[in-house]
């Protein structure tokens, strides 16, 4: 991890990627800690986040999105200047259910970081940080280092 | 109802509305789906609430994950004649584009259908086929009767 010094704090931080980010709101996503290339979120149970109705399991597509967000913040606050960052890959392991009506948190970690590409690893659990409900992969492109004949390409991405 | 009678319902009546629409997070994020030329096309309608991404604006990439997943289960659901819900192992996506707003579209293509565990392929689209916006992967256990 690079030096923290002439990164912003992370509140302000938090506050530039939550508004970036109405989806996060809309699923009742709150960000716990981002700062240096780490990144937590947790995401309370909710009826309409459901996948399976007999269960209460909540879908593995929630997951997919808590996870790709937390990894996508840890990405940018490893990052001297925040900018928007794009998923390139996304893997995930689904390893066990999410337990009904427990909070679900997600921890990312930026492992590597090049000029353009940021490598990050992340986990999802509940109550125990240890006892996984997923684990992760992903890689995202930095947009603004691509320069400015680069920026529709950037902007060609998602997120 | 339960979740099997639904899915055995759905393979009666050749639609499969009734269980996307059975499914909350599925209905939370407006999808849909329909057979059309001998396959099943899954739709995501587009909201305000599925932007991930405000300066562009395009989808948010969880919510294309999401899609991309309930397009291979819908597919396996309506190839095979389990009334069990196919168990995702593994999920790997690719975003390829930006997904911007307006509807999304996609299939599942079956890779291979062993007798425990399927390889689903599935991509998704906006307004050109030929132009996917991700791509995904995905690993299934497909639980037996007494599961």
């Amino acid at each position: 991890m690079s030096d923290s010094s002439g990164k912003p704090e992370t509140e302000s931080t938090r506050r530039v990627f939550a508004g970036l980010i109405p989806h996060m709101d809309v699923l009742g996503m709150d960000t716990v800690s981002a700062a240096d290339g780490v990144a937590t979120i947790r995401l309370p149970w909710r009826a309409d986040l459901v996948g399976n109705p007999e269960t209460g399991v909540l879908h593995g597509g929630v997951v997919t999105t808590l996870i790709d967000t937390v990894s996508g913040l840890a990405a940018i606050t490893a990052l001297e200047t925040p900018e928007p960052v794009a998923t390139l890959d996304l893997r995930i392991d689904y390893l066990r259910p999410a337990t009904p009506r427990v909070d679900l948190f997600a921890c990312a970690e930026c492992y590597r970081l090049t000029s353009r590409i940021a490598f990050i690893r992340a986990t999802a659990y509940q109550s125990d940080p240890d006892d996984l409900v997923a684990s992760s992969v992903s890689t995202f492109m930095l947009t603004k280092s691509l320069g400015p004949q680069a920026t529709v390409v950037a902007a060609d991405r998602p997120r | 109802m339960k979740l099997a009678d639904i899915i055995a319902e759905a393979h009666r009546s050749h639609d499969f509305s009734g269980l996307v629409e059975a499914i909350p997070y599925a209905r939370f994020l407006g999808i849909s789906v329909t057979e059309r030329d001998g396959d099943l096309i899954a739709r995501l309608a587009f909201d305000d609430k599925l932007i991930g991404n405000t300066l562009l604006p395009a989808i948010h990439g969880g919510v294309i994950g999401a899609f991309l997943e309930t397009a291979a289960i819908m597919k396996l659901l309506w190839t095979r004649e389990s009334v069990h819900v196919p168990k995702t192992i593994t999920v790997t996506i690719d975003y390829l584009r930006s997904a911007g707003p307006r509807p999304t579209y996609a299939r599942g293509i079956i890779t291979k259908l062993g007798a425990r565990v399927a390889n689903v392929r599935a991509e998704a689209w906006q307004s050109d086929r030929a132009k996917p916006v991700a791509a995904a992967n995905a690993n299934f256990l497909l639980p037996s009767a007494e599961e």
